[in-house]
């Protein structure tokens, strides 16, 4: 025999079916958002492993900032000899100038060996061309030039170039000092993933013909890579250890499918675990709604349970019956939102492919089924556990007389039911966040908000009692006081729409504070495009073009690449060998090329945070003696890197020649905005007569100077790259328009989850609702006013819980803004009142659809019910 | 068999003491029919509610067949109720979102018995019940869809369901009219003489009281 409390609770199924059916809903909505999101984590981690040779187009992968030295190609010559493939490709940014258009725009050019990629196809059109644009010369046509026409070299380009370009296939697309022409355009590349595309148009050329173009002149920020395809039996993990000194000393980064698989796979968790937070806030959300649900559900209970004791139940029966009739809830609720969540994933990778590193298929995860089964369903056990303690309080005399003592003292039960909630949303936020910090924040954050939003429910109830509006008229009265009566659901549909909003509200204002810094017309100096890559000897004539066209004085900017050599006496090599050492700086650090500057005053977004500037002393302190250090200027991220302070030296090499400084002075750097700005900057006169190339910062206001400029520029000097503020913008408003539309959505479930929650809240005041309103009827109240009452309540609910979580959301967002991506702030006002307005109108709406059954019961039929 | 030792019992009100029950003694012998009754406010329903172990005194105590039943546990005092005490109220209290069989069936299964020592199952001795107060046709009702008397008359099928030794009723025909009122109660007492319960009865109507071997008055808290 199945025990009591299953059976009353499967018995009383339907009846708790119809009263907290809805609010169910809104935990099937956070659900679905978490078990979409899992599973398409599943999805894309097991793609990415899936795929993980064709992602990296090799076996492994050899890369530098210079061509392979000789030691690094006598490693590459070993594996040829042993049977390996090797590819070469080299990848830099340049501008590409079309030849019958005239339009320029900076590009990603990459120059391709025959065998790359080695895994995976690269799809063209029309078809086959990529065969036929890396082939040697032998092996294509009878001719030496493998070109698509006539004597030009060809190229493939991304689609989105010809548009950009205004230009089509068969035409010419000059690349430094070189011709080529378009054959075709690359559909897909598998080793090109995610947004690389958006960073820029890609164009590919055979990698012979990239060397006569002039562009890998000395300072251009070129990328080279070997590829190689291993043959059976060598483990690239095991070549890399064995050469592990040579790549070490000569700063080359060696890359294995599986560390790429990795790092694809980390991008993907980190923005699965955002979005994941989002959803989560979407179940607690409907935790909520259930608290609220079971507590007006229990109310409505009292006298079924004070009879249940009567006939002799235990309270530990009556309890555990309505405990489990919440967790059979919370489980259906569960189960409609995987589906929902199935469903969903499917559609996903379709809404967000532009930013997926590989396609993803879509499969049932049988953990992310179980995860979201059991993670809905006990949710709403454990919100629904402080509202159920009441019954376990409810004396049997309340069947005899209504009016029974109110249990005395606290109960115990009740802390431990509100640590259990308490530590659910605290390991639910741990394991979904991206890091223990991040979820610690995120409870934080979520405990404050709704310590708020309870304020302000709690400070609306209180207000409204305390001023009544006695004057107005009946309907709006008896609104009103429903804000505050015996089981009134204020604070339930505060909380809901408020954290919607909340919600909502930081995802806008967000997007549009990050939209509006990319938005203005000039830089903080006052241009709005970078001359980059401009040779000494180019200097001259580059800034007389600058000048004939920008409006004030060019200032030219010397660019110097360096590498670090010695660290406070320790030697880059001895450093990164010392494996031990726990407070080592990152290996990046040490290993990378970093662009310095050298300058005599400090600029307007720099701050000194130690040390002093070199006000008006120009040149190296002691200039005659080439061993003393000069002085350099560390930005603040780079010294806690470094773990250098003012005094420290620090060794840079230069084009094989050492320079020796001492820290003078830590500086907090700005990098909101667009500007050219370094992380080590040295004094006047101490690199002069180091290798270099310069940016001239311009200022054109008209959009015909700027193209004009370029295209001169191009055609003068090819190798020279023009960075232009409007075609940045437009990158990254497209780049962020596309992650944010997927955010979007999910925080768009937010104010859905708050809106069923209402809705449900609604519900389960149905019955109440009913009677009133059979109760107003039976005294002459007509439909209109009882509706109006309804209008009033929602009205006044929705206005100031969508207030409270807007003026949270430009709390939160400021505070987001300002701290995590160090951007200005300025509350979009014109959203946030449209959010506002939005929310309002759809309360008052739900509330008067909702509010229509109530009013037009039929009244004898409902008193006769309440009887 | 029931007995009632200086019995008192003191609510709050409004912050202050109210003195419902005062020192009420009385003792009622094994298948008594006994009516209690009184004006309102006299106290009934809670000597009612004290006597069935569903309250606890302020001062005295209730000894059920010798047994203290206010020394047991909340718990332990509803095994007693489930096993040996029925209740019918005024207002009949029926489960809504059961049907009838399924009220009647709450205190077989409250008591653990899914068959009965006569061999029959706990759903056949609730269709019987039903079936001698007249209900037969009507198991699969919801309460919404019986009326008063057919309520109270499910209301009396469930309480003798676990054959209890004492049934106690608080205004059974309260709710009824004069028609109605006397077929249920007459109902109640052919259910009582077959089993052989105990019969306490609160009850404001006179005629019903007269039929009752035993009234107890009470007025003001105490016995007259």
């Amino acid at each position: 025999m199945a025990p009591f409390p299953l059976r009353m609770a499967s018995r009383e199924w339907r009846h708790a079916l119809r009263r907290l059916g809805v609010y169910m809903a809104s935990i099937t909505v956070g659900v679905a958002a978490l078990v979409a999101l899992h599973s398409f984590r599943d999805d894309v981690v097991r793609s990415i492993q899936s795929e993980n040779r064709a992602l990296l187009g090799a076996d492994a992968r050899l890369s530098g900032n210079r061509p392979a030295p000789d030691s690094v190609q006598a490693v590459v010559d070993s594996l040829v000899a042993l049977g390996a493939d090797a590819a070469r490709v080299t990848s830099l940014v340049s501008m590409a100038l079309a030849d019958e258009s005239g339009r320029t725009r900076l590009v990603q050019v990459r120059g391709v060996e025959p065998g790359f990629p080695f895994y995976g196809e690269a799809d063209t059109d029309p078809a086959g061309l990529w065969d036929e644009l890396s082939a040697l010369p032998d092996e294509a046509t009878a001719s030496d030039e493998p070109a698509a026409s006539g004597d030009r070299p060809m190229a493939l380009v991304d689609p989105s170039l010809l548009a950009q370009l205004d230009m089509e296939v068969g035409q010419g697309l000059r690349l430094g000092s070189v011709e080529f022409e378009v054959a075709g355009t690359v559909e897909g590349l598998p080793t090109d993933v995610g947004l690389q595309t958006a960073v820029g148009p890609r164009v590919f050329v055979a990698f012979r013909h990239l060397g006569t173009t002039g562009l890998l002149a000395r300072g251009s920020l070129a990328r080279h890579h070997v590829y190689l395809r291993l043959p059976a039996g060598v483990d690239p993990d095991e070549v890399e250890e064995a050469r592990e000194d040579v790549l070490r000393a000569t700063g080359t980064w060696m890359r294995t499918p599986e560390e790429q698989a990795r790092s694809l796979t980390r991008s993907a968790d980190f923005l699965a675990d955002f979005l994941a937070l989002v959803g989560l806030a979407a179940l607690l959300l409907g935790g909520v709604g259930v608290g609220s649900a079971v507590a007006v559900y229990v109310r409505g209970k009292l006298d079924a349970v004070a009879l249940l004791r009567c006939l002799g139940a235990t309270r530990r029966q009556v309890f555990a019956t309505y405990l489990l009739q919440a967790a059979a809830m919370g489980f259906l609720g569960s189960a409609v939102g995987v589906a929902g969540g199935l469903a969903a994933q499917r559609w996903l990778p379709l809404l967000i492919r532009d930013v997926l590193p590989v396609p993803v298929a879509a499969s049932i995860s049988p953990g992310s089924v179980a995860f979201g089964l059991l993670l809905g369903t006990w949710v709403a056990a454990v919100f629904a556990l402080v509202p159920l303690l009441r019954v376990r309080r409810v004396a049997p005399l309340q069947a005899l007389r209504h009016v029974a003592e109110a249990p005395s003292g606290a109960d115990p039960a009740r802390w431990g039911a509100v640590a259990a909630v308490a530590a659910t949303v605290l390991a639910l936020t741990l394991f979904e966040a991206p890091s223990p910090a991040a979820g610690l924040a995120f409870a934080a954050g979520l405990a404050a908000v709704a310590g708020v939003l309870w304020s302000v429910a709690w400070g609306l109830a209180w207000a409204t009692r305390r001023f009544f509006p006695r004057q107005a008229a009946y309907a709006v009265r008896q609104g009103v006081a429903n804000l505050f009566r015996p089981g009134n659901q204020t604070v339930a549909v505060t909380l809901a729409l408020g954290f919607g909003v909340l919600v909502v509200g930081v995802i806008v204002q967000l997007q549009r504070n990050l939209v509006r810094e990319l938005s203005f017309g000039q830089g903080p100096d006052g241009f709005n495009m970078l001359v980059f890559d401009v040779q000494p000897e180019q200097e001259d004539g580059v800034r007389a073009l600058v000048e004939a066209r920008a409006e004030g004085d060019a200032t030219p900017v010397p660019v110097v690449t360096t590498r670090i050599a010695s660290v406070k006496g320790r030697a880059v090599g001895d450093i990164l060998a010392d494996s031990a050492r726990e407070d080592r700086p990152p290996r990046w650090v040490l290993r990378q090329e970093h662009r310095a500057t050298y300058r005599p005053e400090l600029k307007a977004n720099e701050t000194i945070l130690a040390g002093e500037w070199w006000h008006g002393a120009v040149g190296a302190e002691d200039a005659d003696s080439a061993a003393a250090p000069v002085r350099v200027s560390v930005e603040e991220e780079l010294a806690e890197d470094l773990r250098v302070g003012v005094g420290d030296e620090i060794v840079w090499m230069v084009g094989g020649v050492e320079y020796a400084s001492v820290v003078a002075n830590v500086r907090d750097v700005d990098w909101a905005g667009f500007d050219a700005n370094f992380l080590a900057v040295f004094e006047p006169g101490a690199m002069e007569d180091a290798p270099r190339t310069t940016v001239f910062p311009a200022n054109m206001t008209r959009e015909e100077e700027r193209l004009a400029f370029q295209e001169e520029l191009v055609r003068q000097y090819p190798n020279v790259s023009v960075l232009d503020l409007f075609t940045v913008r437009s990158t990254v408003e497209a780049i962020l328009s596309r992650v944010v539309g997927a955010i979007r959505i999910l925080a768009g479930l937010c104010t859905v989850a708050g809106l069923v929650v209402m809705a449900g809240s609604m519900a389960s005041t149905r019955a109440q609702r009913r009677l009133e309103g059979a109760l107003l009827r039976t005294l002459g109240a007509r439909f209109r006013q009882i509706r109006w009452i309804l209008l009033s309540e929602y009205a006044a609910l929705g206005s100031l819980a969508a207030l409270a979580g807007g003026v949270l959301s430009l709390a939160a967002s400021w505070l987001l803004a300002s701290g995590l991506f160090g951007i200005s702030y300025r509350p979009a006002t014109g959203a946030a009142a449209m959010l506002w307005l939005a929310v309002v109108g759809l309360v008052v709406v739900a509330g008067a659809v909702g509010g229509r059954g109530p009013a037009r019961s039929g009244p004898l039929a409902v008193l006769r019910e309440a009887e | 068999m029931i007995e009632a030792r200086g019995l008192s019992r003191t609510f709050m009100s409004g912050g202050r003491p109210l003195k419902v029950l005062q020192g009420v003694d009385l003792a009622i012998e094994a298948r008594a029919f006994v009516a209690v009754v009184g004006p309102s406010g006299s106290g009934k329903t809670t000597l009612l509610g004290l006597l069935a172990g569903l309250d606890r005194p302020t001062t005295g105590k209730v000894l059920l067949d010798g047994r203290d039943l206010h020394a047991l546990s909340e718990d332990q005092r509803a095994r007693f109720r489930v096993n040996r005490i029925g209740f019918v109220f005024q207002t009949f209290h029926l489960l809504p979102t059961l049907t009838a069989l399924e009220n009647v069936l709450v205190p077989l299964e409250l008591a653990g018995r899914d068959r009965l020592p006569d061999g029959a199952s706990a759903r056949e001795r609730a269709a019987d019940l039903l079936e001698r107060v007249g209900l037969a046709g009507r198991a699969t009702h919801y309460p919404v869809q019986l009326s008063g008397g057919e309520r109270q008359r499910v209301a009396l099928a469930r309480a003798f369901a676990n054959q209890p030794r004492i049934l106690f009723a608080d205004e059974p025909t309260g709710n009824l009219d004069a028609e109605t009122g006397a077929r249920v109660a007459a109902l109640m007492e052919e259910l009582n003489r077959d089993a052989g319960t105990t019969l306490v009865l609160v009850t404001h109507d006179l005629e019903l009281a007269a039929r009752a071997g035993c009234v107890i008055r009470l007025a003001a808290g105490r016995i007259e």
